[in-house]
């Protein structure tokens, strides 16, 4: 029986196996590519996408969890990049390989959601569950620092 | 400056030839749209790196695979800066492996500014040249008399002409052969902090990565891959055949491919597939690899790299003996983004696209493989999520391209995590003795390495400082062939053996009574008057840094904070660190890390930091937690619930400094990283008074 949910806003319908992680719906099912494999057991987060609004690890989550969920992608954040975390990434030039960006952008932009005003431990911990094997962490966590500033404004 | 004829194009192929040659000119990713409006405005392709249509629009060719470190800003930002245009005007566009019109189009050694910076700064400067020629003779004035400013050419009287306007007259000029180049203190964009050209579109999820490929009629594919040192007897895919979305199950060269429409069927499929597997030799195990370490270690049959002096008689006379011995097992690269590759087989065709190093050794093994010639296989580059040398090879390439040619289908092969870490090029494991002689004065005497590694070629850098400090000298390497596979990984060699000797020399310096810091500057001042033998750096560069990372560090000058220097030279560029460690609860914490870094000419301070910072957190981590074992010949762990990777948690507050000599810019993609395993385990043993031997330290 097909899954009904909703990703970035448009109703789809998936007639796959309820079994399959939604990050592999999403990409090779949805042809949404912007939400990356990294390990496939919720180790490095870079498939973070946000679930009825909470950051969650796509890789281990079947659709058959997420029917009539609301899913947001990276696609979805926003389509102009103009999220002030998208915003505060580009202004302090935080990728380099930028693989595990959109991950790290979830997961940023889900923290600010619940704490538009976090302190920098509260950054730190937020954001230590996502793997950046270049080693833009300092930056990444800058940009979050940034990104809240943007939001106060 | 040599230039090579391919740099350029010759004049007849500029606007002159658009209609017929223009397609050639871009990419094979332009677009339809793309060429249209070159026919419409005349856009003409300058040289190799650049294009300007009429309209004003100056497109820049990147032709470096971009892996993470920058290349695709940095080339363009050198020839923006020669060309002396707004960057806000330029449109930058990954170049595919075009071997007519490049040279080295690779990512790897951290050569690529070294290799192109006259070439990049000659293509800018030569178009300007041409710009300003080409309004000179519209204004009947002297070329001499003509300025340029952010695209604009500016005459004598208050002439202004965009190089947009001037592009097709320009184009119909001779090429100039000389050129003069800006001076640096006039330079706009060379130095300054510009953002990577890819940012909004990693920030807004385009597909821009090898695993992104998707092309018409291609299917997914994985490949099941043997143990080291095994060969597959037989596998079972009746079952698997069988199985939903599911298309084929082949096998070759030991492996089994199963393909299918989607990953999430082939993942399935793979847990039903059992492969059985056979080998004439032992496989081997963590204990075969301390086994061998030990037999080299002990062999006579080891390759002299170097010799000053007379080792044996002056360590004979030492008042005092140094020995330590070190070693680092292998590790895996971990790139965020797995090995992956798309290749479309033909009769007499190849399409191979995906993310490489090196696309021009891809499309040579290729070729080899199949018997196809090189002009008929195309190689298109994807950025890259990482690779740190491990998409140096192109066994992944050459998996995708003979699966394509044996399925008759486009095919893009992914490898999971753990193909990743169980199929890698790994980082060779090593281990070095090291040994000084010092005299009754605390001055070394003597000086020797061993180095044995496992698949590792020469582990030693035989020129390298202390090396020409040294009286007598004795550097040795012996290579023992394993059958799990190698390659380099990121600073190859000098990323452990970089920790290793400057922990050596901490050792020694307390050995000696003497401060790491002064006994490094004794030695390059005995460098600089009298050096024994050949080197390869350069004394007064490796003494500047040292002298400015103590300074900015406050080395022995903070009380309670222990530090812990080194300095290591690779890939040309010199950098040294100090490491702050703190005890806390009784665990050393790595606070802080000072870096004091001469590449010669910063081209993109962003950037820069960013290759600082991120080597310096990437030789850390692997210092601190990266271990493969091996069982039968499988590595493990497999994954990163338990192959522990640096966290943002876990980093130390970064300080990095640049010398900034102006001197034509080297290597910045890896020689921050050989300094750091030294620095910390260095600051460590400061703190706790325990020494590090091995990695990991945890």
């Amino acid at each position: 029986m097909a899954i009904n949910c909703t990703v970035n806003k448009k109703k789809v319908s998936l007639d796959i196996d309820p079994n399959t992680p939604l990050l592999w719906a999403l990409r090779d099912h949805l042809s949404l590519l912007g939400t990356k494999y990294g390990c496939g057991i919720a180790q490095c987060g870079a498939c973070t996408v946000w679930v009825n609004g909470e950051p969650m690890r796509s890789c281990v989550l079947p659709i058959s969890a997420v029917s009539n969920a609301q899913i947001t992608t990276i696609e979805g954040l926003d389509p102009a990049g103009k999220h002030p975390v998208q915003v505060a990434w580009d202004e302090l030039d935080v990728p380099q390989c930028g693989y595990c960006q959109a991950g790290q952008i979830m997961t940023a932009a889900g923290l600010l959601k619940k704490n538009p005003h976090p302190t920098d431990q509260e950054i730190v911990d937020g954001m230590s569950g996502n793997i950046c094997r270049c080693g833009t962490y300092h930056r990444i966590q800058e940009a979050v620092k940034l990104a809240s500033k943007k939001i106060k404004k | 400056m040599k230039t090579s004829r391919r740099d350029f194009i010759q004049k007849a192929s500029l606007f002159t030839g658009v209609f017929t040659l223009g397609f050639d000119w871009f990419s094979a990713e332009a677009s339809a749209e793309t060429s249209a409006m070159e026919v419409v405005t005349g856009a003409g392709r300058f040289n190799a790196f650049l294009s300007i249509d009429s309209l004003g629009k100056v497109t820049l060719f990147s032709p470096n695979p971009e892996i993470g470190q920058g290349i695709k800003t940095a080339f363009p930002v050198v020839v923006a800066e020669e060309l002396d245009v707004d960057w806000a005007q330029v449109q930058v566009e990954q170049a595919n492996l075009d071997t007519k019109q490049f040279e080295r189009q690779l990512t790897g050694g951290s050569g690529a500014l070294k290799h192109s910076w006259e070439r990049l700064r000659k293509a800018g400067a030569t178009v300007r040249k041409m710009m300003m020629q080409a309004a000179a003779d519209q204004w009947k004035v002297d070329v001499e008399q003509c300025k340029t400013s952010k695209g604009f050419v500016l005459g004598p009287a208050g002439q202004k002409a965009s190089y947009g306007s001037l592009a097709e007259a320009a184009a119909k000029l001779p090429v100039p052969s000389e050129v003069t180049f800006k001076d640096r203190k006039d330079y706009k964009l060379i130095g300054t902090r510009v953002k990577g050209v890819d940012n909004k579109n990693v920030v807004t999820g385009k597909p821009l990565f090898g695993i992104d490929i998707r092309k018409p009629g291609m299917v997914f594919a994985q490949i099941v891959r043997p143990p080291f040192g095994a060969t597959l007897k037989s596998f079972s895919a009746e079952d698997v055949k069988k199985m939903p979305g599911i298309l084929d199950v082949v096998s070759f060269k030991n492996k089994v491919a199963i393909v299918g429409e989607n990953t999430y069927a082939i993942l399935q499929a793979r847990a039903s597939l059992t492969c059985d597997y056979g080998s004439e030799l032992p496989l081997e195990n963590n204990e075969t690899h301390a086994n061998w370490f030990d037999e080299g270690m002990k062999s006579e049959k080891a390759q002299v790299m170097r010799k000053d002096g007379d080792f044996a008689t002056a360590i004979a006379s030492a008042a005092k003996v140094i020995e330590a011995t070190y070693e680092c097992p292998f590790i895996s690269h971990s790139p965020m983004e797995p090995m992956n590759f798309f290749a479309d087989v033909k009769a007499d065709s190849v399409l191979l696209a995906g993310p490489t190093q090196v696309p021009q050794p891809a499309q040579k093994a290729v070729s080899d493989l199949l018997k196809i010639p090189v002009d008929k296989i195309q190689v298109e580059l994807s950025k890259m999520g990482g690779g740190f040398g491990r998409r140096l090879s192109n066994d992944f390439v050459l998996e995708a391209a003979e699966l394509s040619s044996l399925i008759k289908k486009p095919v893009l092969v992914m490898w999971t995590r753990e193909d990743d870490m169980m199929g890698g090029t790994y980082r060779p494991a090593v281990r070095y003795r090291f040994k000084a002689g010092l005299d009754s004065n605390g001055e070394i005497i003597a000086f020797s390495l061993r180095g044995v590694g496992l698949n590792a070629g020469n582990s030693t850098r035989q020129d390298n400082f202390p090396v020409g400090a040294i009286e007598n000298v004795l550097i040795e390497s012996i290579d023992q062939k394993s059958t799990v596979t190698t390659g380099p990984w990121r600073a190859p060699i000098t990323n452990f053996l970089g920790f290793a000797e400057q922990a050596f020399l901490d050792e020694v310096a307390e050995a000696a009574g003497k401060d790491p810091v002064q006994m490094r500057l004794a030695l390059l001042e005995k460098v600089k008057t009298k050096p024994v033998g050949k080197i390869t750096y350069e004394p007064a560069r490796f003494e500047e840094v040292i002298k400015q990372v103590a300074e900015k560090a406050q080395w022995k000058k903070k009380p309670g904070v222990h530090q812990g220097f080194s300095v290591y030279y690779s890939h040309l560029s010199y950098v040294a660190q100090i490491a702050e460690v703190k005890v806390e609860k009784g665990k050393p914490r790595v606070t802080k890390v000072t870096a004091v870094t001469d590449c010669g000419e910063v081209i993109n301070l962003s950037g820069a930091e960013n290759q600082v910072k991120g080597a310096i957190i990437d030789g850390m981590g692997h210092a601190m937690f990266a271990k493969l074992n091996f069982q039968a010949g499988v590595a493990s762990p497999q994954n990163f619930n338990a192959y522990r990777m640096i966290r943002g948690n876990e980093i130390p507050v970064i300080d990095a400094h640049f010398v900034n000599n102006g001197i034509a810019p080297t290597g910045l993609g890896e020689p921050a990283l050989p300094p750091t395993g030294g620095s910390i385990a260095n600051a460590i043993y400061a703190a706790t008074k325990k020494r590090h031997y091995k990695q990991p330290f945890s």
